[in-house]
């Protein structure tokens, strides 16, 4: 799959809105088939960058190839890819089974073969028997189905989703995403996705970006995001990560020591260049909390329980450190339990292997 | 929103002063309009209560049918014009840049707040013999006829005659659509402001292009806009009376001023009354069916 | 091939130029059709008030060649006893409409808005039937109710009329207000210890107070700019300034009548923005 050309191919796109900018010079390349997340908090210009696929924004500078075509001055009716949107935008004065052959009737497609399609698509998005339906008869999961076949029977090469999921309750929306990995297997076709929801990205996607303020920050598989973030950024926007300022004091040999405040000289594995400042971070549930110092290698500090935070399944417990950072650790909760065995007040000692580090230098 | 059980004092005190005002000096002279409608003029123009319905016959008669379906075809007229005229506006409006949208508005809305007496005498200024069109028109023909003297075609073009732009049904119809223009264009703004612009980008998405998307998307999804903002303007203009007074001539005699003249020269106030009613029954009527399909709509999305 | 380079090098610069443009899809106002409408609807708009305001200070009487400028058409009007008395009647009677309407119309608007009684739908039909009929239908039944109730036309029967018909207009101002009210505030009032008197003072009515200058604004316009139902329940000697100025225009076209025109355009023109700005600093500050 890697060799193949990129079904969508953005080269240094910028967008300005008066001083605003809100794509700084992105560039990524999509592949044919692939389910890819543009992930980001609200204002990072994911949906910019979506809608600049889409047509409905003009890059300030830069280009844009879909299957290798420049986009440039191709209008959003000429361009080979479909949108869901946010809203979903099915159109309120016509049945569910015309809203899904809108696309195909504007673009005159022989009538036999608009019924055919369309009841495909009703049947791809179970919906089946709900052509008659009027878009208020139904409800919004349902509604998001027939935005979603309507763009499939169009068959783009690149689906585009807008938050898809944002606007339905949380059962659903779990539900849902299993659904549109499905789809997107059974379908074929490379699903762009934007979304703010970090849970959404990992679990659906095989790729995504991580946008802040315009800029692509870093691209990579879910697994590679949450466990090797290439920043700061990344690493608290992706999971709950405890961080610590560190001072380099050497490298050498894919290893890293640094000092820490009220920790000490740390050694961990680390790949490439670090000087100066930097960060040093770990997961909270790559951590450990015990009654006496650990053996081993195994970076340690001391704390003292301020809080803990009951979720069911798991504990988070928020100790303050020596080293003056308030750090979580999570426990899980795999023994019915009436009473936590974590007392405020208590003193324990927070370890983690230097393996699980992560060393963040930008 | 409050049962007005909770603070009947506050309820009474708030309703009381208008309620009695417009009962009075409204609700009351508009039954007694009505209650004239079906009455009898006596010699001397006086009106005697009567109950019949000659007044109404006397309206349908050829002579003043016509008059009455001319007003019709005036109002209609104007208002298609006011809604082709006011679409491309409102949705240039609607769809500026936020920066943009209030000072367009206002340059729509202030002819509106100045006299509609002033606005329609303005015309008179525009569209006369001696007006600045025809004194327009004379300067072209002017420049023509010299032109056509240089290359050698001396008096080809004539003496200049105006023309007369004034006092007929056009000047009525134009005097119509400058006043009512923005009753259309503001209720189409508003609606075009309301609606969702990602339904015009998924009808642009799924291959429609921008004319096919105004028909198939954005004409429907503004209808009630459209309908009450012409309906609207239509109600005003087959029902005005200063413009055709001011503009029109004697082919251009609308239901106002017949009413005007019932009232005034003619003094036969019975059949002036049924005359306004005549123009207010299909007023009731769209009214009240509007507020029925208001009240019926939100129940059909519940099913 | 180095004149075909030179040849490619401005195409390429050319289309470079016209991607930086951005016209977004739905840009319909970047569109050059667009404009042209605009402009075109707008010369329609605004042609025949700006060459009469123009003309008004022309120095010929003959109103369609420019002859120089002058303010002597405007010095005959403010010299012309008749229409000297005609403005002050108009003031009158939209000072009085305006005040009572104001009032009537906020307190109708603001139990409206609050609260639910039966009959409500039908009220709201009748009470706002002055906006949509025709002004010819509702001046005539003025002059009938007069007559029948023997009351002279004067300056009172145009007055109460106005306020009739302004009253809807003041209300569905109010309540537009009202409609992005947090009823909250109310709550939160009482629940600190205000009565419901206290709570309207102190909460609901500084709220209001826009919605009222806005309205009043608006009374004061319509009242001062109304010919139609003037007409018919004015009587001799309570001449406004719009039925001056019809008898005047029905007689001829001249700089006086411009002149007179102007007076009140720019009148209302500075009432109405007044009252806009006002609104837009309001809704400035509460956005902020």
């Amino acid at each position: 799959m890697t060799d193949a050309r990129p079904i969508i191919s953005i080269r240094d796109v910028t967008k300005r809105f008066g001083s605003v900018v809100a794509v700084d010079s992105v560039s990524l390349d999509i592949r044919p088939g692939e389910f890819f997340a543009l992930l980001g908090p609200s204002g990072c210009g994911k949906t910019t960058l979506l809608r600049m696929l889409a047509g409905f924004e003009t890059p300030s500078e830069g280009e844009i190839e879909i299957d290798g075509q420049a986009m440039s001055n191709v209008p959003p009716n000429k361009r080979p890819v479909n949108m869901v949107f946010q809203s979903y935008a099915v159109f309120p004065h016509m049945t569910v089974h015309d809203n899904v052959a809108y696309g195909l009737k504007v673009t005159r497609v022989p009538r036999a073969e608009i019924a055919a399609r369309v009841e495909k698509a009703l049947a791809l998005v179970h919906l089946d028997g709900y052509g008659g339906r009027r878009p208020d008869q139904l409800s919004g999961g349902q509604r998001q189905r027939v935005a979603l076949a309507r763009a499939l029977v169009k068959e783009p090469k690149v689906l585009l989703l807008d938050e898809p999921l944002s606007a339905l309750d949380a059962k659903l929306r779990e539900a849902m995403r299993l659904e549109l990995v499905h789809l997107q297997h059974s379908v074929g076709i490379t699903f762009v996705i934007v979304t703010h929801d970090q849970d959404e990205a990992l679990s659906m996607a095989d790729r995504a970006a991580v946008m802040q303020a315009g800029i692509v920050k870093q691209i990579a598989a879910p697994g590679d995001l949450y466990e090797h973030p290439n920043s700061r950024f990344v690493a608290d926007f992706i999971g709950k990560v405890n961080q610590f300022e560190a001072k380099v004091a050497g490298v050498s040999g894919g290893r890293l020591a640094v000092e820490i405040d009220g920790v000490g000289r740390i050694d961990v594995p680390h790949d490439g260049a670090a000087s100066g400042s930097i960060c040093i971070a770990v997961r909270p549930e790559k951590t450990r909390l015990s009654k006496e110092r650990a053996d081993g290698d195994r970076i340690q500090l001391r704390g003292t329980i301020s809080d803990v935070a009951y979720y069911g399944n798991e504990s988070h417990i928020l100790l303050d450190t020596d080293a003056g950072v308030q750090f979580t650790t999570t426990v899980q909760n795999d023994e019915r339990r009436t009473e936590s065995s974590f007392i405020i007040g208590d003193d324990l000692w927070i370890s983690w292997s230097p393996a699980d580090t992560l060393v963040l230098v930008d | 929103m409050e049962d007005w059980r909770k603070d009947r004092l506050a309820f009474t005190i708030f309703m009381a002063p208008a309620t009695f005002w417009l009962f009075v000096f409204f609700t009351i002279p508009l039954a007694l309009v009505w209650v004239y409608s079906f009455g009898e003029r006596g010699p001397q123009g006086q009106t005697y209560l009567a109950f019949n319905f000659e007044n109404y016959l006397r309206a349908v008669e050829p002579i003043h049918l016509q008059i009455l379906v001319k007003s019709i075809w005036i109002g209609a007229v104007s208002t298609i014009i006011c809604l082709v005229v006011g679409f491309p506006v409102a949705m240039g409006i609607a769809f500026a840049p936020s920066r943009w949208k209030n000072p367009l508005l206002l340059i729509v809305v202030l002819p509106f707040f100045t006299n509609l007496l002033i606005r329609t005498y303005a015309w008179i200024a525009v569209l006369r013999t001696r007006g600045f069109v025809n004194f327009g028109l004379e300067w072209i023909h002017e420049k023509l006829g010299l032109l056509f003297a240089f290359v050698g075609l001396p008096g080809v073009m004539g003496e200049f005659e105006p023309l007369e732009l004034l006092y007929n049904q056009y000047a009525v119809v134009i005097g119509l659509v400058y006043v009512h223009l923005p009753f259309l264009i503001l209720p189409l703004y508003a609606t075009l402001e309301k609606l969702d612009r990602s339904f015009l980008e998924a009808s642009l998405d799924l291959g429609a292009g921008h004319w096919r998307t105004f028909l198939s998307v954005t004409v429907p999804l503004v209808m009630p806009g459209i309908i009450s903002g012409s309906l609207l303007v239509f109600i005003l203009t087959m029902g005005n009376f200063l413009v055709p007074d001011l503009l029109g001539g004697t082919d251009s005699l609308m239901i106002g001023n017949l009413i005007a003249r019932e009232f005034g020269a003619a003094r036969d106030w019975p059949f002036g009354s049924a005359l306004s009613f005549m123009v207010m029954y299909p007023v009731f009527f769209f009214f009240v069916i509007r507020a029925l399909a208001a009240r019926y709509r939100p129940r059909q999305g519940e099913i | 091939m180095a004149e075909q380079a030179a040849a490619t090098a401005p195409a390429t610069a050319r289309r470079k130029r016209r991607r930086r443009r951005e016209v977004n899809p739905l840009d319909y106002l970047r569109q050059p059709w667009m404009q042209i409408t605009l402009l075109i609807s707008f010369i329609f708009l605004y042609f025949p008030i700006v060459t009469l305001i123009a003309f008004s200070f022309n120095d010929s009487r003959r109103n369609i060649t420019w002859r120089g400028f002058t303010f002597k058409y405007y010095e005959k009007a403010f010299n012309n006893v008749a229409l000297h008395d005609a403005f002050i009647n108009s003031m009158i009677v939209a000072a009085w409409s305006t005040a009572v309407s104001t009032a009537f119309g906020a307190m109708l608007g603001l139990a409206l808005y609050r609260y639910r009684f039966p009959g409500k739908g039908p009220y709201e039909g009748v009470a706002h039937l002055p906006i949509v009929i025709p002004e010819i239908c509702m001046g005539v039944a003025m002059l009938a109710f007069f007559a029948a109730v023997d009351i002279r036309l004067s300056l009172f029967t145009i007055t109460a009329s106005h306020i009739a018909f302004t009253i809807p207009f003041v209300a569905v101002v109010i309540r537009a207000r009202m409609a992005g009210f947090d009823t909250a505030l109310e709550e939160a009032s009482r629940d600190l210890g205000a009565n419901e008197w206290q709570t309207f003072w102190n909460v609901t009515f500084p709220y209001m107070v826009p919605g009222l200058v806005a309205g009043a604004l608006m009374a004061f316009v319509l009242s001062l700019d109304d010919f139609v139902i003037t007409f018919f329940t004015a009587g001799v000697g309570s001449t406004t300034f719009p039925l001056k100025i019809y008898s005047m225009v029905r007689f001829s076209v001249t700089p006086e009548v411009n002149a007179a025109s102007t007076v009140l355009i720019v009148i209302t023109l500075t009432l109405t923005l007044i009252a806009m700005t006002m609104q837009s600093r309001w809704t400035k500050r509460q956005q902020e």
